[in-house]
């Protein structure tokens, strides 16, 4: 029986009510009155020197108020970048400065040229037209192998080469892996392409710029998963703003995935013009603007090889990965290919050495940075479909050779550095199996055969670790800001409480689950509690949303909040019950004197704080609000295995995905619906990346995907009904609530085994030359490897 | 999006008569237009909406042929559902938002060459009729984007005989959902049509091999020996010319197949 409340029970989304009814608060729903509009002329060509902006046709237009180009953030910061690499031989990456409107060159279509603020939208765009932009066209670097080749056109001119690091990891490794495959029984090897996605939010990005000139006050209303980092940001690293004048505001969101982590140009740009024409800015994006605009995920070329003894256990793994940083930084670019990807090489198996190497690559397309998983799918899907190669070349079922190579002992120390606090991989795979009912696949695939389709079955494992982080670590590895979180429970005085909260909620349900978590704690109704996110002027200093960390991090801070406020709680009313405080307990929102009948009510003692006329006002101050900051000892590390089966019409190459399922170990669930929500979306992400979405540059740097004509988002009859289970539970041993998080793991599990279900499928037909396709495995590929 | 001016006739006449202002522009469900006119790609001065013409609208069936109303939405088209091939063809247009918008007049005068309507108009030999007169669907057609309909000239109709079997096979391009390729087989007592979109660099086409041998033979099988010259056929993103080359003879088998 589901409980019908607090940790564990599927209570529905209250947020729904207002997202359903159009009821919302998107910031393009704020309006601050005399705001003007900004347009931002972008640029064309993918690479060239910026000879001239002419912009006096432009400037007489009625209507207009100023325009901007490069010239005016000279002096002014540039886009700061989050995240310092060192590379293998020591040294810092190479860092190009990111300016706000582009100076001297332009280095990808949509680096914007200039700025146009008018009265309207429709005049900042007819008086963008009006300007005059000359530019000396420059050959463009697209392809990541050719821009590190010597005589490459360079994106920086001042940086020595358009590589921006080579990393190597472990490198103190890298001669024994050689060893181990110089010794290796068999090895196997794999090129695969992890392609660039666009992230699609279904809102586009958007900001608002306002100044109070009485106060000295700025205030941006931005489409971010963290204010509080845009604040920091911003205002000490772009603007100079000290932050007791500066309030960033991020109502309800839309959708982030990752592209709405970062700094943005736009962000800046409408904060620092607002102050000066002091008028409030807004800038709305277009769709097709956002194709241009907004971070790109992925975009890794990879060879990996894994090393098998005569027993079939896994010795090593190496990879050589090229990964596009697009034209600039992007706040947290540097680290997706490294510490977000190469510490997961591991995966779910005993593989005692592992050497990667990533040369990240500056070219002239959209900066590249975290999405959904954020270097994590990208590991999962080299590791997961080299094993399936490996399997099939020697010859025994791909299950079996992953489940003898599963880490069973925990913790368990990887040979990248990080350590897995709990897990059960053989649990998860047992799971699996009985959900996707494997057994039965024999038949659906005679079947399948008998209607000319060929069925396949793709299976995967994979681990993330998320939660994060130790911010002493991430320090370590380069980060510029640390990871912890942050909550306030302000108790009021008749008993509601409002949690103010550093996560941001934008999909992910947080109205809904973090309330349960203190109502769990203090045994009173969850309607009586609402968090308040999102504001930088009400919020205490948190990290915002992404990496699956909201529930293991800011959740967990809420809880020692909470377990704040409980102590004092008792102490007010051991008071009131004239009781020793070690004889009261809380229960069902009731303050029991223990042994006795003596009670009194939650209400009783939130009064009791703020009308303290009986009250031990010697010992404690009145009022009831306390704040924790919290700050994990480890990532967390969920797992699971995946299933996936597939028919691909032979004639046409179109593959259909006929069932998924998904067996998770997240640790303990606080909403079982809200997970399983998070996870059907991932998958469906998982999808889309598997079979449909792909972005395409062409030599020139035009992106030719540059619109929904083109670039194929997954819809609801792309998927099956997903069967998903998370009742394999190893909580993590490090945070109080024992939650591991579950944003990211559909879109880094479920890539693989669509893949791996693909190519069994073509086996399965005699198709026995395609043992890879990458992604998207569109009808035409499909078709293509069939016939090729 | 530019301003413009909208006008909504009531008469042919008066729409014949709005759009000789200059720049003017025929507006019919506009699932073209309005996107491209929000791009700042086309900005006509004027759009005359065909849609309040009521001799334009509506689907009706005598003598084995159907008319079909130029301004009649595709929606309208299913619902009237005169004929299986003209139904499954229209009801696979785009998504409800599209075909409670869009129209038979207004996708034949874009001729798009991803296009459905196209194929089904090629393969019955319809009639185009407009304000002027009729045209022959054989002489319609004239390559991508390109009709043999003059500056000004309103499609207020389209009569197609209604086949014995038919059948529209489209294999969706991933991302917009329009035909990457679409065959449309009509099979009548003096012999089998086969008009094909989305695959050609010339626009929809009739192929006319395999209406002979399904002519002489009206199966699938009839097809096993013939194949479909790659040289003219689109390549892009989606798919290259020897793709869609194999997709037009698959598509064809399956038509006659669902015909049967």
């Amino acid at each position: 029986m589901p409980k019908d409340s607090g940790i564990g029970a599927p209570s529905k989304r209250r947020e729904d009510v207002r997202f359903l009814t159009g009821t919302g608060q998107y910031t393009d729903d704020i309006n601050v009155n005399g705001q003007a509009y900004v347009y931002f002329l972008r640029s064309t060509v993918a690479h060239g020197k910026l000879k001239s902006v002419d912009t006096s046709a432009a400037e007489g237009m009625p209507g207009v108020v100023r325009i901007f180009t490069g010239a005016d953030f000279e002096g002014v910061g540039g886009l700061p970048c989050g995240w310092q690499v060192t590379d293998r031989h020591g040294e810092p990456m190479q860092e190009p400065a990111h300016p706000v409107l582009a100076q001297g060159k332009v280095r990808h279509v949509g680096d914007p040229i200039a700025a146009v603020i008018a009265d309207s939208a429709a005049v900042a765009r007819d008086a963008a037209e009006a300007i005059n932009v000359e530019i000396d066209e420059l050959p463009a670097v697209i392809d990541m192998r050719e821009a590190v080749k010597d005589g490459a056109p360079k994106v920086h001119d001042d940086l020595t080469s358009n590589l921006c690091y080579d990393w190597g990891f472990v490198e103190e490794n890298k001669a024994a892996v050689g060893e181990a495959f110089a010794n290796a029984a068999h090895v196997t090897s794999l090129e695969l392409v992890n392609q660039r996605l666009v992230a699609n939010p279904m809102e586009p990005r958007v900001a608002i710029g306002d100044y109070n000139r009485a106060n000295d006050e700025s205030t941006l209303y931005t489409t971010s998963q963290n204010p509080h980092v845009i604040r920091l940001l911003m205002g000490a690293f772009v603007l100079g703003i000290p932050e007791h004048k500066l309030r960033v505001v991020a109502p309800d969101v839309g959708g982030g995935f990752g592209t709405k982590i970062f700094h943005y140009a736009e962000e800046a740009f409408c904060t620092f013009a607002a102050r000066q024409i002091n008028r409030a800015v807004k800038w709305t994006s277009s769709r097709s603007e956002s194709f241009i605009s907004d971070a790109q995920g992925r975009d890794h070329v990879t060879k990996i090889e894994l090393a098998l003894d005569a027993d079939n256990n896994f010795t090593a793994i190496r990879t050589d990965t090229y990964a596009n940083m697009g034209a600039y930084l992007s706040t947290f670019a540097p680290s997706v290919p490294t510490w977000l990807h190469g510490t997961l090489m591991a995966g779910n198996y005993r593989t005692p050495l592992v050497y990667v190497n990533v040369k990240a690559v500056f070219t002239n397309t959209v900066a590249v940075d975290a999405y959904r998983g954020a270097g994590r799918p990208e590991a999962t899907y080299q590791l997961e479909r080299v094993i399936d190669k490996a399997a099939r070349e020697l010859g025994v079922d791909p299950i079996a050779l992953r489940r003898q190579n599963f880490i069973s002992e925990f913790p368990y120390a990887t040979p990248v550095a990080v350590e897995y606090d709990t897990g059960d991989y053989v649990a998860t795979m047992d799971k699996l199996e009985e959900i996707a009912d494997l057994s039965g696949f024999e038949a659906r695939r005679k079947a399948s055969e008998a209607k000319g389709k060929l069925r396949g079955l793709g299976v995967n494992c994979y681990i993330e670790a998320c939660g994060i982080a130790p911010s002493n670590l991430v320090g370590q590895l380069g980060a510029r800001a640390g990871l912890y979180d942050a909550a306030t429970v302000r108790v009021n005085a008749t008993g509601s409480i409002s949690v103010m909260v550093g996560a941001h909620s934008h999909g992910q349900g947080h109205e809904t689950a973090f309330p349960q978590v203190v109502a769990e704690m203090l045994g009173i109704d969850e309607g009586m509690i609402d968090i308040v996110h999102g504001d930088s002027s009400k919020i205490p200093f948190g990290m915002g949303t992404y990496g699956s960390r909201s529930i293991a991090v800011c959740g967990s801070a809420m809880v020692r909040a909470t377990e704040k406020i409980i102590n004092k709680a008792k102490k007010i009313a051991s008071h009131l019950l004239e009781a020793s405080e070690a004889d009261i307990e809380l229960k069902d929102g009731q303050f029991n004197v223990v042994g006795t009948d003596k009670s009194c009510a939650w209400g009783d003692v939130t009064l009791a704080a703020y009308v303290p006329h009986n009250y031990p006002l010697e010992d404690i101050e009145p009022g009831l609000e306390e704040t924790a900051f919290y700050d994990p000892s480890n990532f967390t590390y969920p797992s699971g295995a995946y299933a996936c089966e597939v028919e691909v019409d032979p004639e046409t190459g179109k593959v259909t995905i006929e069932s998924f399922s998904a067996a998770d170990d997240f640790g303990n669930v606080i909403n079982p619906m809200i997970v399983s929500g998070q996870v059907h979306g991932g998958i469906g992400q998982g999808i889309g990346q598997a079979l449909l979405e792909n972005t395409v540059y062409d030599e020139n740097g035009q992106l030719v995907s540059g619109s929904y004509m083109d670039y194929a988002m997954p819809r609801a009859s792309d998927v099956p009904f997903f069967t998903v289970d998370h009742s394999c539970q190893t909580p993590c041993t490090h945070n109080p609530l024992g939650v591991k998080g579950c944003g990211e793991a559909g879109a880094i599990g479920s890539p693989p085994s669509v893949i791996n279900a693909v190519i069994d499928a073509l086996h399965s037909g005699g198709h026995t030359h395609v043992d890879h396709i990458d992604m998207p495995v569109s009808p035409s590929r499909v078709w293509s490897a069939i016939n090729g | 999006m530019y301003n413009f001016e909208f006008v909504k006739p009531s008469s042919v006449a008066d729409a014949v008569a709005a759009l000789g202002a200059e720049d003017a522009q025929a507006l019919g469900g506009g699932q073209t237009l309005i996107p491209t006119m929000k791009q700042r790609l086309a900005s006509p001065s004027k759009l005359v909406s065909l849609g309040g013409i009521a001799d334009m609208l509506g689907v009706s069936v005598s003598g084995g042929s159907v008319t079909i109303g130029g301004a009649t939405t595709h929606a309208d088209v299913e619902a009237a559902d005169a004929f299986a091939g003209l139904t499954g063809l229209a009801g696979g247009i785009g998504d409800p938002a599209v075909r409670n918008r869009g129209t038979i007049g207004g996708s034949l005068a874009n001729n798009d060459p991803a296009a459905c309507y196209p194929s089904i108009a090629l393969a019955t030999g319809a009639t185009i009729t407009t304000n002027k007169r009729d045209i022959a669907a054989d002489d319609y057609f004239q390559g991508m984007f390109t009709t043999a309909l003059e500056e000004g000239e309103i499609i207020t109709s389209v009569s197609m005989p209604i086949p014995e079997a038919s059948n529209y096979q489209k294999f969706e391009q991933p991302a917009s959902r329009f035909a990457l390729v679409g065959v449309f087989v009509a099979k009548y007592a003096d012999g089998v049509r086969v008009a094909v979109t989305g695959a050609s660099e010339n626009g929809v086409f009739r192929w006319t091999e395999a209406e002979a041998a399904l002519s002489a033979n009206f199966s699938a099988d009839a097809l096993a020996d013939l194949s479909v010259d790659a040289a003219d056929m689109i390549a892009d993103l989606h798919g290259s010319k020897a793709y869609r080359a194999n997709l037009v003879k698959v598509l064809t088998g399956r038509a006659v197949a669902a015909a049967n």
